[in-house]
């Protein structure tokens, strides 16, 4: 009962949350939206008893993406201001299809025989170390790990050449032009 | 009294007993007793910074040869009461253009982001946390931080509040990753992310195992919370309080407490990861004495930091992102990858062989690092910044005697 009760809490905050986040005109407040809907979700998880994906959730799309768009929002010149209508001008045509989709989604979920007939699965108390096996098995999912991890150092090293700007002094010190101290 | 001692949980059958007999339900009493659980973990570590500027302000004080406050009550010891007084009743002012709920909203996450590192930290055998993901919990509760300071230096609509917000944001990111890699060696010597397996795995204290990881734990810690020497960011002769230059009143105090508290917190999970949490002598009869010997360990590491809080200058910005991205990351990164690679071979050793391997490889790591650095450094390029003058001789009498050097 307690859970039912905490699940209801968290998923009217979610929504109050999101709409914070699409309607709002301060770009600021509205990613202020965001990061409560992702924290939302991060407390979803956990009620799901999945507290390695709920910290995870936390640490990569709070603790870094969130971040990225509030300093991405931030330097740009227009924030505060009420820059425009906040709604599309063809609106009515959005609506019409979020909410068939939408609609569609949810019927076709309700009738989704696997939803109630399935008990809860068993947790591991040791899930933990059961993932960090299956990321490192060779019959598990060691490839797609790495092939990841190659991604990442594809996308750093794309990084790391687009801000470093070309052509610099090499050397152990960072030189600079003549004048001014060090 | 006794089974308490030996067991507390005793306490909370006792208050479960309590809430039933007044007639509330199996979940409405389970509810209330995580509630006051919850209260007393928020409040309890909020007292003891009342203890904790006091301390700091005589230990500060003490080493640069003063007093210290000794004038509110004896030793001064009611000084905080004063201070918190002060703050309570000063006017509130906001800025004007300040964005209102973002502006009130960032000293509670401020705190809230140190109280919530609270849960995942064992106090005993038995007694605080037990989460199976806590280093993770750690880290988490950590990005929450970093958000307030965000939103602290973008609401107060002062274009320095935002430069320094930025800066901040900037370190604590560097110094997370270095964290993150470190904390990696605890939890592969304890073979799991939870705290309380990571200090009942420390039959010999993992400071023994890996000494260097603790160093740049403490070090990493430091700038995290954003003591000196890592202060640039709240410093008063150089960018006069950085974020928080808007906040007066009570909710510059809170961020002032959330920083204390987190100094002390990064004591205790020093003390958690690296010394052995709270285990000594009687620890796993009477799990009170595990509650006492993690914070005797806590407030050790405190005091170092406090320590070098008034020993060292600060450092510049563009030194500690070097530092950090240049010297620790790496350095993390090496320490983790020896010691994975060596914990596999000698894991079947025993304890004190399996710990002296390991402080061998962190020996061998620092002497290499060491020569690394001395032969960067041979290799800078150093401006020439004025020839040796010249010494005074002495000359016959009949010539003018040239300005002795001085």
């Amino acid at each position: 009962m307690v859970t039912t009760f905490l699940f209801g809490l968290i998923a009217l905050i979610m929504v109050l949350a999101a709409l914070v986040a699409v309607t709002n005109r301060n770009l600021v407040r509205a990613t202020m939206g965001l990061v409560l809907v992702l924290f939302g979700n991060a407390v979803l998880f956990v009620l799901l008893e999945a507290y390695f994906l709920a910290m995870a959730q936390i640490i990569i799309y709070i603790g870094a993406i969130a971040i990225l768009i509030v300093f991405a929002i931030m330097l740009t010149r227009h924030v505060g201001e009420d820059w425009g209508p906040a709604f599309h001008r063809a609106w009515p045509w959005a609506l019409v299809i979020a909410g068939g989709l939408g609609g569609a989604l949810l019927f076709w979920m309700v009738r989704w025989p696997g939803g109630e007939n399935t008990p809860a699965g068993q947790v591991d108390p040791n899930y933990v170390q059961a993932l960090g096996q299956a990321l490192v098995n060779p019959q598990g999912y060691v490839v797609p790990f790495e092939v990841a991890s190659v991604l990442l150092l594809a996308a750093l090293i794309g990084a790391i050449y687009v801000a470093w700007g070309g052509r610099r002094v090499k050397g152990p010190y960072p030189q600079r032009a003549e004048g001014g101290e060090r | 009294m006794g089974a308490f001692l030996r067991d507390p949980s005793v306490l909370v059958e006792w208050l479960r007993a309590l809430l039933m007999g007044w007639g509330l339900s199996a979940g409405l009493t389970e509810l209330v007793l995580y509630l006051l659980g919850g209260f007393a973990l928020a409040t309890g570590p909020m007292l003891w910074v009342i203890f904790l500027i006091w301390f700091e302000r005589k230990a500060v004080a003490r080493f640069q040869d003063r007093l210290g406050p000794n004038r509110v009550g004896k030793f001064g010891l009611l000084q905080p009461f004063a201070d918190v007084l002060k703050l309570m009743t000063k006017e509130d002012i906001i800025p004007e253009g300040a964005d209102k709920p973002l502006y009130w909203a960032a000293p509670i996450l401020s705190v809230a982001g140190v109280l919530l590192l609270w849960p995942a930290i064992p106090l005993g055998l038995g007694i605080g946390g037990n989460l199976n993901v806590g280093v993770l919990y750690l880290i988490a509760a950590g990005t929450l931080g970093i958000f307030a300071i965000l939103l602290a230096g973008w609401s107060s609509n002062n274009k320095y509040a935002l430069l320094a917000a930025f800066r901040t944001v900037a370190q604590l990111v560097s110094y997370e990753v270095p964290m993150v890699l470190v904390l990696l060696l605890p939890v592969l010597l304890a073979r799991s992310l939870n705290l309380q397996d990571i200090v009942q795995a420390q039959d010999v204290w993992f400071v023994v195992y890996v000494p260097l990881a603790a160093l740049i734990f403490l070090i990493v810690s430091i700038a995290e919370v954003g003591r000196t020497p890592f202060d640039l960011l709240e410093a008063e002769s150089e960018i006069i309080a950085g974020f928080h230059i808007e906040y007066s009143g009570m909710k510059f105090a809170m961020f002032f407490a959330g920083e204390f508290l987190h100094a002390f917190t990064i004591g205790i999970l020093t003390a958690v990861f690296f010394l052995g949490g709270w285990r000594g002598p009687g620890a796993d009869i009477y799990p009170v004495l595990g509650i006492l010997y993690l914070w005797l360990k806590g407030f050790l590491v405190y005091f170092v930091v406090v320590w070098i809080r008034a020993t060292h200058p600060r450092i510049r910005i563009d030194h500690m992102l070097n530092f950090s991205w240049k010297f620790l990351t790496p350095l993390a990164l090496a320490l983790v990858t020896v010691g994975a690679v060596l914990d596999k071979v000698v894991v079947d050793w025993g304890v004190w062989p399996r710990a002296l391997a390991h402080l061998a490889s962190n020996v061998v790591v620092a002497l290499v690092t060491l020569q690394l650095v001395r032969a960067w450094a041979r290799r800078l390029p150093r401006p020439k910044v004025g020839e040796p003058r010249p010494v005074a001789r002495p000359q016959p009498q009949t010539q003018p005697q040239p300005a002795s050097g001085d």
